[in-house]
Parts: C-alpha cells; sequence; structure tokens
C-alpha cells in the first residue's frame, strides 16, 4: 500500500483515544508518564466511564496531568492524593475515582495517607509510578531509589547506613485487607504496555464491584533523572529495577 | 415550634451540621473538641441523611478529604484544636487558592508548642492573617455563646460557598466545652445533584458531554496568571471588608472606655462594664463577631467619639495589633495565656488604671 494511501482516515487500524486532549505533552522523551496517561485514557473510553471519572493529580512531573486527561480532575497537595480521593468517593459514590502519584509523593511524603486508603479499602483506583527518583525537582533520592544508585542528594551512591533501604511499598500494601487487587507492571516494550493496560482496565472495574482499593504500579523510566537515553533508561530499569521490583500480581481477589 | 436543648458547644455543632445538610466531616481526636466527632459517630447521620463522617489518620488527611469533597460541589467540614490546625494550614491555603469552600472549627487550647489542654486565644494570628503560606484569608467567626456556635456551621457554610473560601469558626475552648441552652435549627436536606450544578458550577460532577472537562488546582507558574488569581482573591476579600463585618456594640456610645474582647472574654468584660458603671465609670464592650474581616470602621467611629480603647484577649496580645491599626496605637491591652481565664476584677483593676 502506497503512503498515500495509507494515511486516508478509512485505513486506520489505531486511533487516539478521544479522553486524551490534543496537545503536546510537556514530558522528556522516554518516559513513561505519556504511556500511562495514554493507557488511562483509553481505558475510561473503553469502559465508557468519561462522564463518571474523577481523577486525583499529585505534586511531582505528572502535576499537570489534567492538562492531558479530558476528565475532572483536582490537583492535591503533596503525597495527599488518597486522601482527597477517599472523600470524593465518599461523597460521590457513582463515580469512578483514581489517584495517579510518583514515588516521591506516594511512598515518601504520602505514605500514611496511601496507608490507610487502602487500609480503608476505599473503592479508588490507584496508579503509583515508580521510576526510582524525584523527576520535577531535578533528580533528588526517592524512597524507591536503589542501593549504589546515583542522584543528586546521592551523588556518591545510595548508602543504606546514610540513607536507608529502597522502599518496597506495593508489597507492604498487598497485605492491608482493604485492597482487592495490587498489581506491578511496566510500559517498557508493547507486551508491558499491553499488560499494563488489562491491569488498569481491571482496576477500573473493580470500583464498579466496589471491592476495595486496586493498586497499579507501573515501574517506569526517567531517562533525564538517571542521565541516559531512552534506550539505555530502558535497559538500565530492566536490568536494575526489575530485581528489586519484581513484575506481576501480588494480590487479586 | 423551634427544638429547645441544653448542650455543650461541641456537641451542638455536630448537630447543627447534621441539621444543615452538611454533607460529610472528616476529623482526627484532639481535645478539648473531641466530642464533635463523637457526637457525630453516635448520631449515625449517614443513615438519617447520608452525610459522611469519617475519622482521619491525621488532620493533614483530613483537611486534604475536605479538599477532595469540597472540590466536588459537597458541603464540608473539619474541626480540630490549635495543634491539629497548625498542621492543616497547607491544606488551607490550598483551598484558599484553589478557591474551595469548607467549615473549619477550631477550638482553641494553649499553646505554643503542645501546650496545654486549657482555653486560649493564642492562634487569633494563625487564623485571621493567613495561616498558611501565600496572600490569603479566611472569614473568621467567633462565637461567644453555644447558640452561636450553632448559628455559624449554617452562616460558616453559607459564606464558604458564597465566595468559594475557607471559613473558620475560632472558639476558645471555654465556649466549646461549656453547656447552655440553645435553639436548634430546622432540619433541611443536604444539596442533590442539581442544587449542586446550580449553586457549585465550578464543582467537579464528572464531564459534560459537548463540555470540556473542569479541573480544579492551586499551580499556576506562569506568573502573571498567578498574579492575577492573587488579584481575584484580593478583590474577594475587600467585597468581604465591605458586606460581612460583624460585631456586637455593647454600650459603647455612651461609654468613656471600650473593652474590644471576643468569645468568652467578652462575655466576662460585659461583667466588667457593669461592675465599672456600679462604680461610675462609663464602659462598653465592643465584640467583634467577624475576627476577618475586622469591624474597623466601627471602632474608627468610636474612637472620633474620643474613647478610650482596651484590648482584653486570652493571648500574649494578638488581636490589639489590629485594634492598634484601626485607631491608632494608644490602645492598653491585658491578656493571659496558658490556659488561664482572667477574673472580672483583675480586668475592672486594668480599666481603673484608665481612668
Amino acid at each position: 500500500m502506497e503512503t498515500n494511501e495509507i494515511i486516508k482516515p478509512e485505513n486506520l487500524v489505531v486511533g487516539r483515544t478521544s479522553v486524551l486532549k490534543e496537545c503536546p505533552m510537556h514530558y522528556c522523551p522516554g518516559c513513561t508518564h505519556g504511556v500511562v496517561h495514554k493507557l488511562i485514557a483509553e481505558v475510561v473510553e473503553e469502559l465508557g466511564i468519561q462522564d463518571a471519572t474523577i481523577g486525583v493529580c499529585p505534586v511531582g512531573c505528572s502535576v499537570f496531568m489534567y492538562n492531558y486527561m479530558d476528565v475532572d480532575m483536582v490537583e492535591a497537595a503533596h503525597g495527599r492524593a488518597p486522601a482527597v480521593a477517599t472523600a470524593i468517593s465518599r461523597l460521590n459514590p457513582d463515580k469512578y475515582v483514581f489517584t495517579y502519584q510518583g514515588d516521591g509523593d506516594m511512598a515518601s511524603i504520602g505514605c500514611a495517607e496511601i496507608m490507610h486508603a487502602c487500609n480503608r479499602g476505599e473503592n479508588i483506583v490507584v496508579v503509583f509510578i515508580n521510576n526510582a527518583i524525584y523527576g520535577m525537582t531535578g533528580g533528588q533520592m526517592a524512597p524507591t531509589t536503589l542501593l549504589g544508585q546515583i542522584t543528586a542528594t546521592t551523588p556518591y551512591g545510595r548508602e543504606p547506613k546514610l540513607h536507608g533501604y529502597p522502599l518496597q511499598i506495593t508489597e507492604l500494601i498487598a497485605q492491608l485487607p482493604g485492597t482487592c487487587y495490587v498489581t506491578r507492571q511496566s510500559a517498557d516494550t508493547p507486551a508491558a504496555i499491553r499488560k499494563t493496560k488489562a491491569a488498569l482496565k481491571k482496576a477500573f472495574q473493580n470500583t464498579r464491584r466496589g471491592a476495595g482499593t486496586s493498586y497499579v504500579e507501573v515501574v517506569g523510566t526517567c531517562a533525564s533523572g538517571w542521565k541516559l537515553s531512552p534506550e539505555e533508561a530502558n535497559n538500565w530499569m530492566r536490568t536494575n529495577m526489575f530485581d528489586k521490583y519484581p513484575l506481576g500480581d501480588l494480590k487479586d481477589i | 415550634m423551634a427544638e429547645i436543648a441544653l448542650m455543650k458547644g461541641n456537641e451542638v455543632v455536630a448537630e447543627a451540621a447534621i441539621r444543615y445538610g452538611c454533607d460529610g466531616y472528616f476529623g482526627y481526636p484532639i481535645t478539648p473538641q473531641s466530642e464533635i466527632m463523637e457526637t457525630l459517630m453516635l448520631r449515625k447521620p449517614w443513615e438519617e441523611t447520608g452525610m459522611v463522617v469519617l475519622q482521619a489518620e491525621s488532620e493533614l488527611a483530613s483537611i486534604n478529604m475536605v479538599y477532595g469533597g469540597a472540590s466536588s460541589g459537597k458541603r464540608v467540614m473539619t474541626s480540630s484544636s490549635s495543634p491539629g490546625i497548625s498542621l492543616m494550614q497547607e491544606g488551607l491555603t490550598y483551598m484558599a487558592a484553589a478557591e474551595l469552600p469548607c467549615l473549619v472549627v477550631n477550638v482553641m487550647r494553649g499553646g505554643p508548642g503542645l501546650g496545654t489542654i486549657g482555653p486560649s486565644q493564642g492562634d487569633y494570628f494563625q487564623a485571621v492573617k493567613g495561616g498558611g503560606h501565600g496572600d490569603y484569608n479566611m472569614i473568621v467567626l467567633a462565637p461567644a455563646s453555644v447558640q452561636e456556635m450553632n448559628d455559624f456551621v449554617g452562616l460558616g457554610f453559607d459564606l464558604a460557598f458564597k465566595y468559594r473560601t475557607p471559613v473558620m469558626m475560632l472558639v476558645d475552648g471555654i465556649v466549646g466545652q461549656m453547656m447552655e441552652k440553645v435553639t436548634l435549627g430546622d432540619f433541611k436536606p443536604r444539596w442533590t445533584n442539581e442544587q449542586i450544578e446550580q449553586n457549585a458550577p465550578w464543582a467537579l460532577r464528572g464531564k459534560k458531554s459537548g463540555e470540556p472537562a473542569k479541573y480544579i488546582t492551586s499551580c499556576f507558574l506562569d506568573l502573571s496568571q498567578l498574579e492575577g488569581v492573587n488579584e481575584r482573591l484580593q478583590a474577594k476579600y475587600k467585597v468581604m471588608k465591605e458586606q460581612e463585618v460583624r460585631f456586637v456594640n455593647n454600650s459603647c456610645d455612651d461609654a468613656d472606655i471600650v473593652i474590644v474582647a471576643y468569645g468568652s472574654v467578652a462575655r466576662i468584660c460585659r461583667k466588667v462594664a457593669q461592675l465599672a458603671r456600679e462604680e461610675g465609670i462609663k464602659v462598653g464592650v465592643l465584640r467583634p463577631i467577624t475576627l476577618f474581616p475586622f469591624p474597623t470602621v466601627e471602632l474608627q467611629r468610636l474612637a472620633a467619639m474620643g474613647k478610650k480603647f482596651i484590648s482584653v484577649e486570652l493571648s500574649a496580645g494578638q488581636m490589639v495589633e489590629d485594634v492598634r491599626l484601626a485607631v491608632g496605637n494608644d490602645v492598653q491591652f491585658y491578656g493571659r495565656t496558658g490556659g488561664i481565664v482572667p477574673t472580672p476584677e483583675e480586668i475592672l483593676e486594668q480599666i481603673k488604671k484608665m481612668v
């Protein structure tokens, strides 16, 4: 098929979801956020819940998620998205409420809020992007930063005596009886992206049955913070992060 | 026929919230205000009106739950006491910036620090001058009776939605803890979805077909955009100063000395005025009901009549600064701190020094 044939609208095989606004994203090349935004948007469209979805943005690189998602969204204070989502969900039980947080926002400053929201079994979807670094503030150590990993605040590498250990918060959350679905995925290959989308879809469907908190971690890259090219970042993630943060379902009931 | 009850100030806040159609209360226990959440949990309003009551894991969480509830157009509230209110300052400045309405009840205890559970008015600066970071104010209501604690729940919600702002009810521990006769309000239903759409068209209710999605934020990285937000907030505060000042003038016009006092202290000072008049000293009491906006114009009217002023507070001297801003530096001050409440006699001694 010639190019001028391929680009005809009737020959399109993949479209852009209408739940994603048509504007350029501010994310760096190789960043995982854009992919996961798109997956959430596709899931919302496929489930037909655009008019019933309310999202909660974090503080971090995805603070402007509301500029990209064509659903109602509120921007929370640093770490507090699960508390904000708790009230939205409880006061509006007919809505699909999701939070979207990075590792600094959720696993550090917001550790109490995420633990207690999950422990109460709030009927929300939690999306956790773990790239083991603070992106927006310029590459500082996150709770999930690996031992030996160099960041702006661990310039000689993360050392347990100085900085403590990488926090496997998802393993902690899976133990909480309020959660019904806890999974860890990635977005580095087409197959992984399809799995992540299926996980997100299951999480939103769980809201419909009121089964408790659904929690989807996506191990992601921060090419800029890691000071690697997008391809090198994906390789570094596969080589280093998947050992500490193994992919797969931790809980599915 | 209105229902009359004998209730604690804290308890009546809970009752008034249910009766006014409040949608949600989110709180964390702290003395001397824990009766508010305890009363709500005992009353089980979720069975009666559908009101949500939730004990949060911290004051940080409870104010952010309030932020979330308000973002969906619901009438939500929290309550706490001084150290807990300090933790809520982050949420309050975010709500002021995002222009979200809510009611926050602060039953003040002695500070600074963990302090004491005795009554205090030491949080005046924090409540009236903003408290959190950035240029913002909240409407601050100061009840002096159990009846006013009841009435200011509804007034607080009305003002919060009228101006899209947090409203704080600033109560000293005496008013929160004492029992008085109170006329309860009638039951009002919670807002329907249609009423929310009408009263809070900015609220997140889910994207409507053919309309852009809505978002609520306090993040404005573009400098001129943020200056625009600040100008809008300041314009709002100017309207509040013109239209929402509330106070009680107790025999100030024929007095030589005006005591400025709020909350329970104003009631003690009315006794002082009575004792002083028995001794031939003409004393009146000007009681601000709104601490922000402050009754500056009324004080200036009284100052123009040549009166002397003294501010009496359960603090080391906080409201007195606003009295001085209104009428000049020649204002006396008397205060007790640490949870100690002055007697009418000791305040009268101070008045006599002014004669």
